[in-house]
């Protein structure tokens, strides 16, 4: 932890900037209801689409509710839900990956080809068929979100793993009659958490976007929660006046992906010529 | 000259095998979609007759429909309609999928295929603009612009988009209308605004990879070698390089090309284009099975269609890689 802030201290301005966005909202995820200055679905305005103004910060929804506050309760849904997902997919794209790579054969060549037949949909598009065939309530939406990237992850920790199981450390492991799980978590993981942790972070900031875009379509997080992506929907009749209440919603969740994205790409060990 | 020959002869069974591994793919696809959407709680019967429906009548338009039969058997009769150009019959317009999707297919190509156009071009300057200055400032500009845009969520893009040239400027309509009689500047002029969006979009990861490609070429022997000779840092990069990483950026291209007709879904809705994502969205929102199976093919044909163009392309433009 101490290491990682004086890290953070020597760090360039751009990336200093990307991590206190990120941090930010995490802060906020956690701490929002308690900040928020009104209740979620309280009325608390006459005008409906409001400025911005020193009453209500971010102005007032398409009923006359505070932006802000709702807005600190739907970061909770985007974020948690999106760090769900990211952490499930890895978890389970990396156990894969491992469990394929160390056996070998059979179960090998049918992981990767069911994993490659995953991968040629287009994750948006198996999002929107699981989406139709199960439903999205928030539990189904973090498994649907945790599912489309599964395959991603599933490649890159393979293609990792695959390089990792050819060295001679593990061969050694395996000399000394190992079993495939102790070779997995203590010969091969630790080798490879740096590169999987910068994945897990792209993965969020993926799921995040799927996550928003399935809730604007109306198709992802239902009333009566609403994360980011549905507090874009639920005012885009707002959008010719060009009401902060469709504007902050949007920016907050560019926010939130395009500092995460900043922050991996500045974390990430430079290529040495 | 033999050695030509021999490399020609043995580039056709490397092709067949490409495009047999392809459809092999495609067919797994269809196995999973269809999977997929038989986990649906309630059935299609149960969907269009109401809650008032006797179970006689259920069982009837069951029976109607063939839902009774077995998985399998229905999952061969959907795929031999497929492969047939049957797609079976829409449950809530009640007319053949083919014929709804044949209306909307254009539209959406139409769209693909003009990002495109502005695309490409815009994201190979990018690229190689940003590879030949490596690490000055316009490098890093260009960097931190993609690394931005790629994260950006399409609907921020859309609404600014709107919000600009629409709403303030009033210089575009922000609805996209497309129909028969409109003169091609009308077309054109009423897609602006989602062709500028969609090129946003996609622009920065096709840049962001052209870049790569190009940046990793550069460290190559022979472009010093080429520099030495006293050729131009712009020649060597046109006439040496890339050609010789046309196979990365290909497929980054056609990466970037796949999510053009599968992910413009939410920029299709906001602008109320007739196009095939906005019609899988409300084949999602009415869950109308036959028309979302039929849609989710399409854009995984499309992906696996441009995926194997730039596999040969690779294979074509580097003959090293013939050779495994």
């Amino acid at each position: 932890m101490k290491r990682s802030i004086s890290l953070l201290a020597k760090a360039p301005l751009a990336t200093r900037i990307a991590a206190g966005f990120v941090g930010f909202w995490l802060v906020l995820a956690v701490a929002g209801p308690w900040v928020a200055p009104h209740p979620v679905g309280a009325f608390v305005d006459q005008d409906v689409f409001s400025g911005l103004s020193s009453r209500l910060w971010l102005g007032s929804d398409y009923l006359g509710r505070d932006v802000f506050s709702r807005l600190l309760y739907g970061a909770r849904y985007t974020v948690f839900l999106g760090l769900g997902a990211a952490l499930l997919a890895a978890c389970c794209g990396t156990s894969l990956a491992l469990w394929a790579t160390l056996s070998g054969g059979a179960v090998d060549e049918v992981i990767s080809r069911l994993m490659d037949t995953l991968i040629s949909i287009p994750s948006k598009i198996l999002a929107l068929v699981l989406v139709a065939a199960c439903g999205s309530s928030l539990p189904l939406l973090l498994l649907i979100c945790a599912l489309t990237y599964v395959p991603g992850n599933f490649r890159i920790a393979r293609a990792l793993a695959m390089n990792l199981a050819a060295l001679d450390f593990v061969a050694a492991a395996r000399a000394r009659g190992e079993r495939k799980f102790a070779i997995a978590l203590h010969e091969v993981l630790p080798n490879m958490v740096h590169p999987l942790l910068a994945d897990l972070g792209l993965r969020f900031v993926f799921v995040v976007l799927l996550l928003s875009g399935l809730s604007f379509l109306g198709l992802g997080v239902q009333p009566p929660y609403a994360d980011l992506g549905s507090l874009v929907r639920e005012n885009i009749s707002g959008l010719t006046e060009g009401a902060p209440a469709i504007l902050a919603p949007a920016l907050a969740i560019a926010v939130l992906t395009v500092g995460t994205n900043l922050l991996i790409d500045a974390l990430k060990p430079e290529d040495k010529r | 000259m033999s050695g030509a020959s021999t490399g020609k002869a043995s580039l056709w069974p490397l092709l067949t095998r490409r495009v047999g591994s392809a459809l092999l793919t495609l067919l797994l696809v269809s196995m999973v979609i269809f999977g997929i959407a038989g986990l649906l709680p309630g059935d299609a019967a149960q969907e269009a007759l109401g809650q008032s429906a006797t179970p006689e009548q259920v069982a009837a338009l069951r029976h109607e429909m063939g839902l009774d039969q077995p998985a399998p058997v229905r999952y061969a009769h959907w795929l031999s309609g497929m492969v047939q150009g049957d797609a079976g019959q829409s449950l809530v317009a009640g007319m053949p999928v083919g014929a709804i999707i044949a209306e909307r297919l254009p539209n959406t190509l139409m769209l693909a295929g003009m990002t495109a156009v502005l695309a490409v071009p815009l994201a190979l300057a990018m690229g190689i603009t940003a590879a030949i200055r490596r690490g000055t400032w316009i490098d890093r500009a260009i960097n931190l612009a993609s690394l931005s845009m790629v994260a950006l969520p399409e609907f921020l893009v859309a609404t600014v988009g709107v919000l600009i040239f629409s709403v303030k400027l009033m210089w575009l309509p922000s609805i996209a209308m497309v129909s028969a009689e409109a003169s091609w500047s009308d077309t054109l002029r009423s897609c602006a605004l989602p062709i500028l969006s969609l090129t946003v979009v996609v622009v920065a990861q096709m840049a962001r990879m052209t870049r790569a490609a190009i940046a990793d070429q550069l460290d190559r022997p022979y472009v010093e070698m080429a520099r030495l000779k006293g050729a131009s840092l712009s020649r060597v990069v046109l006439g040496h390089v890339l050609p010789n990483c046309l196979g990365p950026i290909v497929n980054a291209m056609a990466l970037s090309l796949s999510y053009l007709m599968g992910g413009a879904i939410i920029v299709e809705t906001i602008f109320n284009f007739p196009g095939l994502a906005s019609l899988m969205v409300n084949a999602v929102t009415s869950r109308d099975m036959p028309l979302l199976q039929a849609c989710a093919m399409i854009f995984c044909s499309a992906y696996l269609l441009l995926m194997l163009v730039a596999d040969m392309v690779a294979l074509l433009a580097n003959p090293r890689l013939r050779a495994q």
